[in-house]
């Protein structure tokens, strides 16, 4: 057993990237400000030191051609990851995410790899606006072709971002700007957390409560709230969306008989929409009432605190969603 | 210029007829099989634009890289793909170069340096910056050229590409193949400039403008970038004037919004008789040994022609391999 310290979600990326820049010199960084400001978190702080600016990029605000760039690169034998500072701006190189990143491997019979991987820090909750709040992990979950990666811890974040930039197939990798500061056990040693493996962050017997990023930690707190009432949830966090761990989920809700899904975006065919169907599919006998949703309102999110409050998902909604189902 | 077409060797400047008759005679063919109902989809052919893509693709090694677009098959052919793979996959056959799931607008075949149409119009752009950006950090002396049309020189993503190979220097050669039209739209109506190549000043690189049905003027301006490109001395915009003969798409006559009179005038200057002529006033070849070149190409394309009616559709077997 590796001696393990505690450190934040920044630093744990951070690691992540530059050991796997040690480790290949196909892998390389652009984006925005990623360069002599260390990204806008400080994610990538002290890379171009080590790197140099030929492997650690500062792009123009050029999304479209710089995804692009890093799809033409992937294709061609570099590694590449891309970071597109909030998802809200993802939209713009959407053309070259949907149509070329995801597609080209399939498309050229298997001719093409795309070894790309995008990094975007959702700031949601924030108090930017509409255009700063989003995550559109759906529209991804959604694109074939793309693998979706949703940590909520420092231990995650790190062992499943060294798996994504070693993956031939091109991932999505959404950060949480809130978690950036969050502290926790992350091992010394080299470790990769295998896609598809889901994680189950509290054991309980009476509810499955499915979350995803920062929406774990508000499930958890809800499930110690509701263990006061004697009520023990289980707590699953999918880690990946594509692939899924159904097995896991499914597995939880045979025991429990319960589910409630919380999900970081609207509900209209979201991720708590899809893993509601899917247990509704599969696990329909097993369930002793109606699958809950706890997502976000389908509304563009304000700034005002206020309403930020009502709009998002949080621990009281997911208990009062738990308190339904008991 | 006249220094430069001097040096170009004889045998180089049969090349150049018999590439543009094997694109001409390919793009033929696919044609014959539109109309014959065998094509999936819809066609862009490139008959009057021959010149641009063999031009270009004549100063480039297998190692080089080219992007190309919806109108893909010249450059695909120029390139060296294999005429067999390109017909079976413009079919939609598992011996296609994509097995079937590409296409005649996604055409790859990246071992002989084809490495993707997109049929995104200025979306191949970036992806040719990226292949520069990795040709450059690995060190391996590649040239990449990047084709599409006019109309995609007024995306984004062409103005993108642009401003970052010219930052970053990289060894990509911008080809514009202006027809003039953006399906229907003249690029009159649509375009801010005459030339799309003086917006190579906006970018701090060089920009041509030359005759595209001249195939000499096109090898002779791209050897200028190929070897720009070549010493690190960073990117370079062509923009090449010429006409597709047919419409936009196999079947569109073209005519509602070009005059007869433009078409037949462009077709006055078809860059295969024009070459043809030029061979032969310089006596650099005979006529019978041009009508054999057309016929051993004929050849070519009929074997093509075999291989891709008899080969198969993609089994379900086929169906979800390499989505990731």
């Amino acid at each position: 057993m590796s001696t393990q310290r505690e450190i934040n979600m920044a630093d744990a990326l951070n690691e992540a990237m530059r050991e796997e820049m040690r480790r290949d010199t196909a892998v390389i960084l652009m984006g925005e400000d990623v360069g002599v400001l260390g990204g806008v978190y400080g994610v990538s702080k002290g890379l171009l030191d080590e790197f140099g600016s030929e492997r650690v990029r500062d792009t123009p605000i050029s999304e479209d051609g710089f995804v692009g760039a890093g799809i033409g690169a992937a294709i061609t034998g570099l590694n590449p990851i891309v970071e597109i500072m909030y998802p809200d701006f993802l939209p713009c190189a959407m053309n070259q995410i949907t149509n070329h990143m995801a597609k080209l491997r399939y498309m050229t019979g298997g001719q093409l790899t795309v070894s790309l991987t995008i990094r975007s820090a959702i700031i949601q909750g924030r108090g930017s606006g509409a255009d700063h709040a989003q995550t559109l992990i759906p529209w991804f979950v959604q694109t074939p072709g793309l693998k979706v990666v949703v940590p909520s811890t420092p231990y995650d974040a790190k062992g499943l971002l060294k798996t994504a930039i070693r993956d031939k197939a091109p991932v999505m990798f959404f950060e949480t700007a809130k978690l950036y500061l969050n502290k926790g056990l992350v091992p010394e040693d080299e470790y990769l957390i295998p896609f598809g493996k889901a994680d189950i962050k509290r054991e309980g017997t009476d509810l499955t409560i499915v979350a995803i990023c920062n929406l774990v930690l508000e499930a958890l707190e809800a499930a110690k709230e509701l263990e006061k009432e004697g009520i023990k949830a289980e707590v699953v966090d999918p880690r990946t969306l594509v692939p899924l761990d159904k097995e896991t989920i499914i597995n939880s809700v045979k025991k429990t008989n319960r589910l409630v899904v919380v999900d970081n975006n609207p509900s209209a065919c979201g991720v708590a929409a899809e893993i509601a169907a899917i247990v509704a599919e599969e696990a329909f006998d097993y369930l002793d009432g109606p699958i809950m949703r706890v997502a976000t309102l389908q509304i563009p999110e304000p700034v005002a605190p206020t309403l930020i409050k009502l709009m998002l998902p949080n621990k009281e909604k997911i208990v009062a969603a738990a308190k339904k189902l008991l | 210029m006249v220094e430069l077409e001097e040096a170009i060797s004889n045998e180089k400047l049969v090349e150049l007829y018999r590439e543009m008759v094997r694109v001409r005679l390919f793009d033929d063919k696919m044609g014959e099989f539109y109309a014959r109902g065998l094509c999936p989809g819809t066609l862009h052919l490139s008959t009057g634009q021959e010149a641009v893509a063999v031009g270009v693709c004549a100063n480039l090694t297998k190692e080089d890289l080219v992007t190309s677009t919806h109108r893909a098959h010249a450059h695909t052919i120029a390139k060296g793909t294999p005429m067999n793979v390109t017909a079976a996959e413009i079919l939609g056959k598992v011996t296609g170069c994509c097995r079937g799931r590409g296409g005649t607008m996604h055409l790859s075949w990246p071992s002989e340096g084809m490495l993707y149409s997109s049929s995104i119009v200025g979306a191949g752009a970036p992806l040719a910056v990226g292949a520069g950006l990795s040709a450059t950090l690995r060190k391996t002396n590649q040239v990449i050229a990047s084709f599409f049309g006019d109309g995609a020189a007024n995306t984004g993503g062409f103005h993108e590409s642009l401003n970052l190979a010219s930052i970053w220097k990289l060894p990509v050669i911008f080809v514009c193949e202006n027809n003039l039209y953006a399906i229907s739209v003249s690029a009159k109506r649509s375009t801010s400039v005459k030339d799309i190549a003086v917006r190579a000043k906006a970018y701090n690189m060089p920009g041509f403008v030359i005759d595209g049905n001249d195939v000499i003027e096109v090898y002779i301006t791209a050897r200028i970038a190929v070897e720009r490109a070549r010493k690190d001395e960073g990117p370079t915009l062509i923009e090449a004037k010429t006409y597709r003969h047919h419409g936009h798409y196999y079947g569109d006559p073209g005519t509602s919004y070009r005059t007869k009179e433009e078409v037949e005038e462009w077709k006055k200057r078809d860059p295969i008789i024009r070459h043809r002529k030029y061979l032969l006033e310089r006596t650099i070849i005979s006529e019978e040994q041009l009508n054999n070149i057309d016929k051993e190409v004929e050849a070519e394309v009929a074997e093509a022609e075999k291989f891709a009616i008899d080969s198969k559709f993609p089994g379900p077997e086929e169906l979800e391999r390499f989505v990731f």
